[in-house]
């Protein structure tokens, strides 16, 4: 085995920043504040960079000026030029920042309530589809297959979907019957919870992997 | 009852030692495990192998640094094997702190493979706007994204001459770390303009996409660094994922112990204080 330090500079930066993060897990530390403000200034900066530049510039700003240039100019929706109405959102954009005067804050509910309604009217419909109706179609399967294995697997989906949603219907006392249903259905629950936490474990161990591979690998060269 | 008292008190910090150690040991000095790959990431993997060659593939990438491990090797994997079809791949990032790490990875392999940028693959880079971005592509990609992460006008590309909406892919590749991504895309897009849909996704989120799984919505799935490492084997490689599995084994059975001995202390105090 044999050590191949990295002869980049921004190589050397992530792996101290690691190291700096990673000395929270003995204590609090100032080398721990440092990478986290640092991180924090640094995010914000570049997020409100890249937004600008690929978001507000090529979205909003470049077609509004082409608009005023096109024959016709602005107003040429006759044409099928309608890229001045994307003036009302940039309205609506700017709006938003009234919040950060306190007398006519009250304008920035406009665009969140312009927000809120896109966004329920979207989520509402996909859902729908996608987790109802497919979900319900997908949950009706034929019971007996014919073979043993495909057979046993719907009849265990069956009973757990049953049981799950018997789970959640508090109109009743859970006693007798719908007490027992209830019961297998807390048994598959658990599971699903146990799967869960299994993968978030999964989940986290991998990221702890990630940066170690970053470190005996990109940073040491260990090989 | 000694040793009780002591894992009761037992400073935390030796926990992440030993789970440090667990990890790092076995990445310096790697120890062969067996791998299977599952019918999910067989499913991911049967779904691009049956594209015709020459395919033009709708790629979103909706991850950034904080999910690297999990998403890089899937990512790069992907993007050798649609490569390696001679797929046209246009990718899209929908999470702000992505559209640098994902450009990386597409010129790290479009380099490997001498595949051209603007003619074998584009990256357009990220628009803000989450499902409302998703929807909109579904009328124009090209007026979606006007300009490409480079600057240059999206349009013009070779590769974005027959591309329109999601009619012009036959396959979605969604790589996603979390909101937005598979999730919003099922919703939003999979449902309403009936693509064909596959997903590679982190462990964490990974069972809540069974359903889809199951409802046939997504065609395969890979669940974190253990998916794309069964994906390297599918595909004959060998990456960061693949040598991962080793300390994630390590780590996982040594966090079972600790859930085992956790329940045991307890049972043990219980029982003394009814003593």
């Amino acid at each position: 085995m044999s050590f191949h330090p990295s002869s980049d500079v921004g190589v050397w930066v992530a792996a101290l920043l690691t190291l700096c993060i990673f000395s929270f897990l003995y204590k609090d530390n100032p080398f721990y504040k440092f990478a986290e403000h640092l991180f924090v200034g640094v995010s914000a900066g570049y997020y409100i960079i890249l937004n600008f530049w690929t978001v507000v510039v090529p979205n909003l700003w470049e077609p509004l000026v082409k608009s005023f240039s096109a024959p016709g100019g602005p107003t040429a929706v006759e044409l099928g030029d309608y890229r001045i109405w994307l003036a009302l959102p940039g309205v609506l954009g700017v709006l938003l920042f009234t919040r950060l005067f306190g007398r006519i804050g009250w304008l920035s509910r406009w665009s969140l309530a312009v927000i809120i309604g896109v966004y329920a009217g979207l989520k509402t419909t996909g859902f729908a589809q996608s987790d109802l109706v497919s979900q319900v179609q997908a949950s009706l399967v034929p019971i007996f297959t014919g073979s043993f294995w495909p057979s046993f697997n719907a009849v265990l989906f069956s009973i757990g979907l049953i049981c799950s949603l018997l789970f959640f219907f508090f109109s009743r006392e859970h006693k007798g019957a719908l007490g027992g249903a209830s019961k297998v259905g807390i048994l598959f629950l658990m599971v699903s919870f146990g799967a869960g936490y299994g993968y978030t474990v999964m989940s986290r161990i991998s990221l702890l992997i990630g940066r170690l591979q970053f470190l005996v690998e990109d940073w040491l060269g260990l090989r | 009852m000694s040793l009780v008292r002591t894992l009761e008190t037992l400073d935390r910090r030796w926990i992440f030692l030993i789970v440090g150690l667990l990890v790092l040991i076995p990445l310096i000095w790697p120890l062969p495990l067996p791998l299977t790959v599952s019918r999910r990431v067989q499913g991911f993997h049967d779904a691009i192998e049956s594209l015709p060659d020459g395919s033009t593939v709708l790629m979103s990438c909706d991850w950034d640094p904080s999910g690297k491990p999990e998403m890089q090797p899937m990512t790069r994997t992907a993007l050798r094997h649609l490569f390696s079809k001679n797929c046209k791949v246009v990718v899209t990032v929908l999470w702000n702190g992505g559209p640098g790490i994902v450009d990386e990875q597409l010129r790290f392999v479009a380099d490997e493979m001498g595949k051209k940028y603007g003619e074998d693959y584009v990256n357009l880079g990220y628009k803000a706007g989450n499902e409302a971005v998703m929807v909109l592509m579904g009328q124009s990609i090209a007026s979606t994204f006007p300009r490409d992460i480079r600057g240059g006008v999206t349009a013009d590309y070779p590769i974005m001459k027959k591309v329109r909406n999601y009619s012009s892919f036959p396959l979605l590749v969604s790589i996603s770390s979390g909101y937005p991504g598979t999730k919003e895309y099922v919703q939003q897009v999979q449902g309403r303009f009936h693509i064909r849909m596959i997903a590679g996704v982190t462990a964490v989120s990974a069972p809540e996409y069974y359903p889809y799984l199951q409802s046939g919505q997504l065609l395969g799935l890979l669940g974190g660094m253990a998916g794309a490492a069964e994906y390297e084997k599918a595909r004959g490689e060998s990456g960061g994922a693949t040598r991962g599995m080793v300390p994630q084994s390590f780590a996982h059975l040594f966090v079972a112990f600790c859930i085992l001995a956790g329940n045991g202390v307890q049972w043990l105090k219980r029982r003394e204080a009814h003593a």
